[in-house]
C-alpha cells in the first residue's frame, strides 16, 4: 500500500472527527442554514470539475467536466447565497428596531 | 504554481470552512462564518484555475455562468417554505457533479494507456455510485416535496426483492469496473444502475419522513465529494466532503431519534402508506369541546404564560406572520410567550425555526423540545397550531400506538390546551390524537392564518 493513500485516509478520518465535533455544537435553530451551508461546501467538488473540464484531452471527459462545473456552481453560488439570506433573518434582528 | 502550493491553498480553504462551520454555533456569529466559508471556496476555485493552466475555457465559462445564474436566482427567489426541496435539489447537483468528475477522471486515466490501480479505481467507483444515487434520489425527493408527484409512500409488491436484485447488480458492476477500469461502458452502466437505484429507494419514503431522507442525501453528497477527492488525489475535497458527510450523518441521526425510528425503518418501513394497526384508535373516545376566536382571546389575555406549538400545518397555511402578530400582542400585554419547536416540526431539520425567523419571531423565544417540556406544567395555555402527532400523548402513554416512543411536546400537562386545526382529521400517520378530547382542551376549528388573525382582532377589542 502506498503512503500517499494512508496519508489521505488519515486526513479523511481526522476530518470526520472534526466534522462531528463541529456539527454537534450547531444549535437546532440553525440546522436548516447548516444544511444549505454544508451543501455549498460540498460544492468543493468544483475543483475536480474545473480540472476535468480544462484537461488537455478533447472529447467526452471535458464535456462531463463542463457539466460538472455547472452543477457544482449551482451548489456553491446558490448554497452560500441562500444561507446568507436565512442567517440574516436570524441575526439581522438587532438592527431592525421597528418590530 | 506547483502542486505543493495549491495543496497549501486548499488547506487554507479547508481552515476557512472549519472556522466557518464553528461560527455557525451561534446565530450572531453565523453570517460571518458563512461568508468566511464562501471566501474559502473562492480561494480554492481561483487557485485551481491558476494552477491547472487552463488551456480551454469554453466548457468552464459556460458551466460556471449557467450554474451561477441558476444558483443565484434560486437562492433569491425561493420561499422559505420551499427550502427543503431546494436543499434536496442542491444535494442532487453536488452528487451529480461528483459522479461526473469521477467519470471524467476515469476517462482521462484510461486514455493515458495505463489503467488506474485499485487505490484509484475504487474511489472512482464509490464516487460514481454515491453521486448518482444522490442525484436521482434527490430528484425524487424534490418532486415529492414540490408536489410534482404524490407525496405519500409508493409501495408495490416485491419492492424489496427488486431493490435487492438491483443492489446485487450494483455490487457486481462495481467489482467489474474496479477490475477493468478502462472499460468506459461499464462506467455508464454503473451510473445508470445507481441512478435507477436512487429513484427506487426514495419513492417508498412518505412525505413526513422527508427530514430524514434530505439529511441522508446531504451526507451522501459529502461522501461522494470525499470519494472523488481520493480519486483525483485532492485533500481539499476529502476534508470538505468529510465535514459535509459528518453533518449529514449527525442530522440524520437527530431526525431518526426525534421520530423514534431507526434509519432502516425509515428506508424500508414505508410509513404512512395506509397500513395503520387497529389498536391506534383506543383511547380517543371523549367529547370534543370547540371554542371561538373570542373565547380563545379571553383566555389568552388572562394567561400569565403561553407556549405556542407550531407545526407544519402552520407553514402550509402561511400563518407564520399572523402567529407572530398574535405572539407580539400577547407579549405587549405582559404575557410570557415562548415557542416550542419539535425537531421534526417541518420538512427538514430546523425548518420551523427558519419559517418563524422569517416572520420576525426573535430566536431567543424558540425553545427546543428537551428544554421546554419541563415548562408545560407551569404554563397556563399551550396553543397548538398546525401540529398533531408531535403532541399526541399516546406516543408517551399507549404502547399500542404506532408512534409509541416518539418524543413529544407534552402540551397536555399545561392548564389549558388550545388546538387550532381545520377539522378532526388525523395527521399523516392516520392516528387519532386523544389530546383533542381531554377536559382541558379547547378546539379552534379553522384555517390557521384566519384563526390567528381573528384572535388578534378579538384581543385588540378586549
Amino acid at each position: 500500500m502506498e503512503t500517499s493513500l494512508v496519508l489521505m485516509l488519515t486526513v479523511f478520518v481526522l476530518a470526520m472527527f472534526v466534522g462531528f465535533e463541529l456539527i454537534t455544537k450547531v444549535p437546532p435553530t440553525l440546522h436548516t442554514p447548516l444544511m444549505s451551508g454544508s451543501n455549498a461546501i460540498s460544492g468543493i467538488t468544483i475543483i475536480g470539475a474545473l480540472l476535468a473540464a480544462s484537461s488537455e484531452h478533447q472529447g467526452i471527459a471535458s464535456v462531463l467536466g463542463g457539466i460538472a462545473v455547472g452543477l457544482a456552481m449551482v451548489n456553491v453560488v446558490g448554497g452560500f447565497l441562500v444561507t446568507d439570506r436565512m442567517l440574516k433573518m436570524f441575526a439581522g434582528r438587532d438592527r431592525k428596531k421597528s418590530s | 504554481m506547483t502542486e505543493a502550493w495549491s495543496q497549501l491553498a486548499y488547506l487554507i480553504a479547508s481552515a476557512c470552512f472549519i472556522v466557518g462551520l464553528k461560527r455557525l454555533s451561534s446565530p450572531r456569529s453565523a453570517p460571518s462564518g458563512n461568508r468566511l466559508a464562501a471566501i474559502g471556496m473562492l480561494i480554492a476555485i481561483v487557485v485551481t484555475l491558476v494552477q491547472s493552466e487552463v488551456i480551454r475555457y469554453e466548457g468552464i465559462i459556460a458551466g460556471a455562468l449557467v450554474g451561477s445564474l441558476i444558483g443565484a436566482v434560486a437562492a433569491y427567489r425561493v420561499q422559505m417554505t420551499a427550502m427543503p426541496q431546494m436543499v434536496a435539489a442542491f444535494n442532487g447537483f453536488g452528487g451529480g457533479a461528483s459522479a461526473l468528475v469521477s467519470g471524467a477522471e476515469l476517462m482521462r486515466l484510461a486514455s493515458t494507456g495505463s489503467p488506474p490501480e485499485a487505490a484509484i479505481s475504487i474511489p472512482i467507483v464509490a464516487g460514481t455510485l454515491i453521486g448518482a444515487v444522490t442525484l436521482t434520489g434527490s430528484a425524487v425527493a424534490f418532486a415529492k416535496l414540490q408536489e410534482l408527484v404524490g407525496g405519500s409512500a409508493f409501495v408495490y409488491p416485491g419492492q424489496q426483492v427488486v431493490n435487492g436484485i438491483l443492489a446485487l447488480a450494483l455490487v457486481a458492476t462495481s467489482v467489474m469496473l474496479v477490475m477493468n477500469p478502462e472499460d468506459i461502458r461499464m462506467f455508464w452502466g454503473l451510473f445508470a444502475l445507481a441512478g435507477l437505484f436512487g429513484i427506487l429507494i426514495v419513492i417508498p419514503i412518505g412525505g413526513a419522513d422527508m427530514p430524514v431522507i434530505i439529511s441522508l442525501l446531504n451526507a451522501y453528497s459529502g461522501l461522494a465529494a470525499c470519494a472523488t477527492g481520493f480519486a483525483i488525489n485532492n485533500q481539499g475535497l476529502v476534508i470538505c466532503g468529510s465535514l459535509v458527510g459528518a453533518s449529514g450523518i449527525i442530522l440524520t441521526q437527530i431526525m431518526c431519534k426525534a421520530m423514534n425510528r431507526s434509519l432502516a425503518n425509515v428506508l424500508f418501513g414505508a410509513f404512512g402508506a395506509g397500513t395503520v394497526s387497529a389498536g391506534a384508535t383506543s383511547s380517543a373516545t371523549g367529547t370534543v369541546k370547540s371554542g371561538s376566536a373570542e373565547d380563545a382571546a379571553a383566555i389568552l389575555d388572562a394567561a400569565r404564560s403561553v407556549i405556542i406549538v407550531p407545526g407544519y400545518g402552520l407553514a402550509v397555511a402561511q400563518a407564520q406572520h399572523a402567529v407572530r402578530e398574535l405572539g407580539s400582542q400577547l407579549i405587549a400585554r405582559g404575557v410570557e410567550v415562548q415557542y416550542a419547536i419539535h425537531p421534526v416540526a417541518g420538512r427538514m431539520p430546523g425548518h420551523m425555526n427558519v419559517l418563524l425567523a422569517e416572520a420576525d419571531v426573535p430566536y431567543e423565544l424558540l425553545v427546543e423540545m428537551e428544554m421546554i417540556n419541563s415548562s408545560f406544567p407551569r404554563t397556563d395555555v399551550a396553543l397548538v397550531i398546525g401540529a398533531n402527532d408531535v403532541t399526541n400523548p399516546d406516543a408517551r402513554d399507549n404502547p399500542a400506538s404506532p408512534i409509541y416512543g416518539m418524543p413529544i411536546l407534552e402540551v397536555d400537562k399545561s392548564t389549558t390546551v388550545m388546538v387550532c386545526k381545520r377539522s378532526m382529521n388525523p395527521g399523516f400517520a392516520g392516528i387519532d390524537n386523544p389530546l383533542y378530547t381531554l377536559p382541558q382542551t379547547m378546539m379552534l376549528f379553522g384555517d390557521a392564518k384566519g384563526m390567528a388573525d381573528d384572535i388578534v382582532r378579538a384581543i385588540k377589542e378586549l
